[in-house]
């Protein structure tokens, strides 16, 4: 077992496990999102959101899930940083998009600015909620009012979906590219899972975009409209 | 196609040695056939040189008929230049017409450092064959044919994945110099036949060390192998490669 995870399949497999990981994060997330579209969007949406953020499972996953997107964008980097410097000298003319796809070659580039998104996102949402629960007033805050207003300002509304644009190339090759590094892109499954991908890859980041893009241009109703039942 | 003629403007890779930084040159090339393989118009240049009084460009060429893999140029940002399944030595001029300029490099790898001009050495690929590309039998006389039975399609791909001819093109067009390609048409051909499953999970750890001490890359599945290989090897044989790798490694064959 001694290189199974650091001999060069074996930074490949640590990528797909953790890439499989966050693309499992991603179908909750956009799933509690998409809530919002629903009637009574509101209501579903917080109650969601309040389960996440207490729930003893979901937030010890917490855990687990930073350390595997830490993990995941680590040894990404230097995955990239070490497959760069195996040739010293470049080619005069390169071989470009004759042979392969520019998003397949950029996936250091797009996860950068998926990390760079990431940041900015969880200094909107995540850190204050994390600090009224456990420094402030010990209870959550409402995320909903909360992105009402974040998303007021067209240029953070821009950067998202930019950074879900971005999300989805990564996606596009990282889906069927994690089944191929675990060894189940067999022949038989292959289109399948190249098909999935694919729709996976546009479906989810569209969720995505759609929400601050909402918010932005008010068709979502106001959180005043909601009144919690006590 | 009609046969033409045609004059051409190379830029080729000079470099002494290893130890040099090389640069390129410019030579021209007058009333080439297009009938001629694009090796017989390095031929021509070459002789040209020499009446010159200069040096002759060094390039590797063996069996100039596809199947030494000898023959690495890699020619207008494409190992093998531009024709699809084709090694240099196969390619021919009607693939360019009069007044185009040819850029001609040598494969670029830390792994395949430059011995001189175009040629390169790929030992690393054969200690990557020593630790492990072959199977440890008696010999004697020969079996009977029919003696292991193998499904047909068993032996299809095997024979597929055994055409590899370690030329060096998918690290040569792999942004990352990885040399998965070739490592998994030799592990994929030897696993699907019975006489290869007694070293089976060593030699898939042992190949793999070995090609990570020579210095290949990671790879991140862009394709560019595939798409360049001159055998048309499948990057199915990389999926095999991960899981006998994987394979090995959850049955304790890693742990030594
Ligand atoms: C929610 C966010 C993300 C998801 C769902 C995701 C998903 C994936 C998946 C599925 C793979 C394919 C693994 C494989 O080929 O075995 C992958 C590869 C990779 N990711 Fe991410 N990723 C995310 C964020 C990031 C971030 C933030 C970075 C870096 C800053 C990053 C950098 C990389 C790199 C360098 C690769 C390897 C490229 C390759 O092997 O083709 N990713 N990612
Ligand atoms: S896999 Fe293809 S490109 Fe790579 S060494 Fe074998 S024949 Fe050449
Ligand atoms: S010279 Fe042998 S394959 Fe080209």
């Amino acid at each position: 077992m001694k290189k199974i995870f650091t001999s060069s399949i074996g930074k490949k497999l640590v990528m797909g496990f953790t890439g499989v990981f966050l693309i499992s994060f991603l179908i909750v997330h956009c799933y509690i999102n998409a809530l919002v579209f629903l009637p009574n969007g509101i209501e579903k949406y917080l109650a969601a959101g309040h389960f996440m953020g207490t729930n003893f499972i979901v937030r010890t996953m917490e855990v687990g899930l930073m350390a595997g997107i830490i993990l995941h964008i680590v040894q990404g980097l230097m995955l990239t940083v070490q497959n760069r410097s195996k040739r010293p000298v470049a080619y005069n003319v390169a071989p470009g998009n004759k042979s392969s796809k520019w998003y397949s070659r950029s996936m250091g580039l797009l996860g950068t600015l998926i990390l760079l998104f990431l940041v900015l996102h969880l200094t909107h949402f995540w850190m204050p909620n994390r600090y009224e629960q456990h420094f402030g007033t010990g209870h959550e805050i409402n995320l909903y009012e909360k992105m009402e207003l974040v998303f007021q300002n067209p240029w953070i509304v821009l950067v998202y979906v930019l950074g879900c644009i971005s999300l989805a190339w990564h996606l596009i090759h990282g889906f069927w590219s994690a089944f191929q590094t675990l060894g189940l892109y067999t022949p038989k499954y292959a289109a399948l899972i190249k098909g999935i991908g694919m729709a996976f890859s546009i479906i989810v980041p569209l969720i995505f975009i759609a929400m601050p893009v909402a918010f932005h241009f008010g068709w979502l109703p106001p959180s005043s409209s909601y009144v919690p039942a006590h | 196609m009609e046969h033409y003629n045609m004059n051409l403007t190379l830029k080729v890779w000079r470099q002494q040695n290893a130890q040099v930084q090389g640069s390129f040159e410019t030579y021209q090339v007058k009333e080439i056939s297009s009938e001629m393989s694009f090796l017989e118009m390095f031929d021509v240049l070459n002789e040209q040189l020499i009446h010159e009084g200069k040096e002759p460009i060094t390039f590797d060429h063996d069996c100039r008929e596809g199947i030494c893999g000898a023959c690495s140029m890699h020619i207008n940002g494409q190992a093998h230049g531009p024709w699809a399944e084709t090694t240099t030595c196969q390619l021919h001029m009607r693939a360019f017409k009069d007044g185009d300029t040819i850029v001609v490099e040598p494969w670029r790898a830390g792994a395949f450092p430059v011995i001189k001009d175009l040629m390169v050495d790929r030992s690393s690929f054969d200690r990557i064959i020593q630790a492990g590309g072959y199977i440890s039998v008696n010999t004697g006389n020969a079996q009977d044919a029919n003696n292991l039975p193998i499904a047909k399609d068993k032996a299809d791909e095997s024979f597929a994945a055994a055409t590899c001819i370690g030329c060096g093109a998918c690290v040569a067009s792999c942004k990352n110099s990885s040399a998965m390609l070739f490592l998994s048409a030799k592990v994929s051909h030897l696993a699907l036949l019975p006489q290869g499953e007694a070293e089976r999970a060593t030699r898939v750890v042992n190949m793999v060390d070995q090609m990570d001490k020579e210095g290949f890359g990671s790879c991140t599945n862009t394709g560019a192998c595939e798409a360049e290989c001159p055998k048309g090897i499948s990057i199915m044989n990389i999926r095999r490669l991960n899981s006998e790798y994987i394979k090995a490694g959850f049955t304790g064959t890693l742990a030594k």
